[in-house]
């Protein structure tokens, strides 16, 4: 009895010197590692954070992955194929590094397949022409290295171990859209408009994928207290626009928000309202491709099931090598 | 004619990697036979490389997805160069020669232009197509044809890859489950009637002595350790008879057309784009 009062006593002694501890880590800007105490929902806050990043990368590889059978060059399918693959392996970090928070990858998927997790909304809607892929590699990738270069400094240290590769290929993964729009609306007429047509439908989902206004997003003030986030949702889209601008002109085609324009008082571009109508609605499943993409994921699930089973009774009979003697 | 590695959009491998450009721009020219041999390997692995592009966000597991697309990423690049090498003797690059020929001119085998099926049946011809060209590519090493000796080294390495890739999921499937094993077995038995279309010695190969490999020649070692992996898997080596045809022209699968009407698709649409 008087062992149990004092193992108890010792945990909520540990407990407390973890917090301190915890405590200290944030307020020195240093790193979280997985063995380290931390407050539970700061853990929740984390798995919750990045399994949605992960599943974002997963779900992603779908409106790209659509066009590597039709891509119209062999070298634009090479650099394609390349794209969607780090996706894939972008997801395979992200899972690990939410994994080492105490929640398996099977968990997560499950979480994914449910419709209990989401993913980025930008990915609901289609990638119907060529140019497509252009707009997404510039301006949604863009946009998600604008969001993520911070995330390389957040205070959990698997995770912004986990950015700082990530990032370096979304980078890459820029240029290569813009490249792409490049090529496009220096190519024949047709080209140009199919450039223009993708920048017109991208720009604003695009702008939408750094989440609602501050004023609308209570959950931020936390996780910048926590140095997860860094800057607020409206920061990083402000720095997004005045980085597209110059870019957009470097490329020949317009940015399809007649309020835009720079601002010589702030220092930045104003721009537009955007339609936050159509982001909730996208986000609650409503999006132009919400119900195509979760049926694709789910029917990849399903069918692959038999084949998880197998390299599973197989990795068990590898283990116990005397297995076939007992069978026999 | 020296073949250095540079910076590409494409995963390359480490050291001597050749690239297309470096083929297109090295100015040897394939004679009319040669360009007419390096089409038949080109094509082959361009058809397996469209095919298993068809799997990438739909594979058992992200690791398969990341494997499957490194196989075709792969496959696309062996394609690559072999199509630049044999446009080089008619004045055509790889995309004229990949988005602009009929269907009744590409010379690949119906084995490699087959629906991928379930993962089974992909992994059965992962298994027999890997292990050819590893056969293929080793001797080709030799070929007095310093570029095609140069793309079997680059291609080699790879290729050793891809063999182990699908003998390791022939052992996991054959002795896995028993659904497993009987999709396994499955996969072999509907593609088997397919395989010797690999080992026909079809023309221009016999005019080729000392530069091509003839297919005949890499029956016997192929099959020996494709049969192995096979029984080492607790599955049977199918007895079925070669289906007709298979002479690498002409007598072409269906899925074919539909191969090309999609991957040509959009290159056709606009003739005189670049991209």
């Amino acid at each position: 009895m008087s062992a149990d009062v004092t193992s108890l006593q010792d945990a909520r002694e540990d407990a407390q010197a973890g917090e301190a501890r915890f405590e200290q880590l944030i307020a020195d800007d240093s790193r979280v590692e997985p063995r380290d105490w931390m407050p539970e929902k700061y853990r929740k806050t984390l798995v919750r954070q990045v399994s949605q990043h992960a599943h974002s990368e997963i779900i992603g590889m779908q409106p790209e992955g659509n066009w590597i059978t039709r891509a119209p060059s062999l070298k634009r399918k090479a650099i394609l194929m390349a794209k969607v693959q780090d996706e894939a392996g972008h997801g395979l970090y992200l899972y690990s590094a939410a994994e080492t928070l105490g929640t398996p990858r099977d968990e997560m998927y499950d979480q994914l397949y449910t419709g209990r997790a989401k993913y980025s909304s930008i990915f609901n809607y289609p990638a119907r022409t060529w140019a497509d892929i252009g707009a997404i590699g510039w301006l949604v990738d863009g946009a998600a290295i604008c969001n993520q270069v911070p995330l390389c400094r957040a205070s959990y240290g698997p995770y912004g171990r986990a950015m700082v590769r990530i990032c370096k290929e979304e980078s890459f993964h820029q240029r290569q859209g813009w490249e792409i729009l490049h090529t496009l609306a220096h190519g024949t007429e047709a080209q140009k408009q199919m450039a223009q047509d993708a920048v017109d439908r991208f720009y604003g989902p695009a702008l939408q994928m750094f989440g609602p206004p501050d004023a609308d997003s209570p959950n931020s003030q936390q996780s910048m207290a926590w140095n997860i986030k860094r800057f607020s949702n409206d920061e990083l889209r402000q720095r997004f626009v005045d980085m597209i601008v110059p870019q957009a002109e470097a490329l020949g085609l317009t940015l399809p928000d007649p309020d835009l324009k720079w601002n010589e008082e702030r220092g930045h571009y104003d721009f537009g309202e955007l339609d936050w109508d159509e982001f909730f609605t996208v986000l609650k499943g409503g999006g132009p491709c919400s119900r195509q993409r979760m049926d694709h994921y789910r029917r990849a699930r399903d069918e692959g099931a038999w084949v998880r089973e197998a390299a599973a009774a197989y990795a068990r009979r590898e283990a116990a090598p005397q297995a076939g003697l007992v069978g026999a | 004619m020296s073949f250095a590695s540079h910076d590409s959009a494409t995963k390359q491998s480490q050291g001597d990697a050749i690239t297309a450009e470096e083929i297109a721009d090295s100015g040897a020219t394939a004679s009319e036979d040669v360009a007419r041999y390096a089409l038949i390997l080109g094509d082959d692995s361009l058809m397996l490389a469209q095919r298993l592009g068809g799997w990438i966000s739909r594979a058992p597991e992200l690791e398969e997805d990341i494997a499957l697309a490194n196989i075709a990423l792969d496959l696309l690049g062996h394609a690559r160069f072999l199509l630049t090498y044999a446009g080089s003797a008619w004045g055509k690059s790889e995309d004229d020669l990949a988005y602009f020929r009929d269907e009744e001119d590409f010379r690949s085998c119906r084995l490699v232009e087959q629906e991928n099926g379930d993962f089974g049946t992909t992994i059965a011809r992962q298994l027999i197509f890997s292990f050819y060209a590893h056969e293929l590519y080793t001797r080709l090493l030799d070929s007095e044809d310093r570029t095609l000796s140069a793309i079997a080294d680059k291609a080699l390495k790879e290729v050793a890859y891809h063999q182990d890739h699908a003998a390791q999921w022939v052992l996991r499937l054959g002795l896995g489950t028993e659904e497993s094993s009987r999709r396994m077995q499955s996969g072999l038995d509907s593609l088997w009637p397919l395989v010797e279309e690999l080992f026909v010695d079809v023309e221009p190969i016999e005019r080729l002595e000392g530069v091509a490999v003839p297919p005949s020649s890499l029956r016997e070692p192929t099959m020996r350790r494709v049969a192995e992996i096979i029984e080492e898997a607790g599955l049977t080596v199918p007895d079925a008879a070669p289906a007709y045809g298979g002479d690498r022209r002409g007598l072409h699968s269906e899925q074919r057309g539909f191969i090309l009407a999609e991957m040509q698709v959009l290159a056709r649409r606009h003739p005189d784009a670049t991209w």
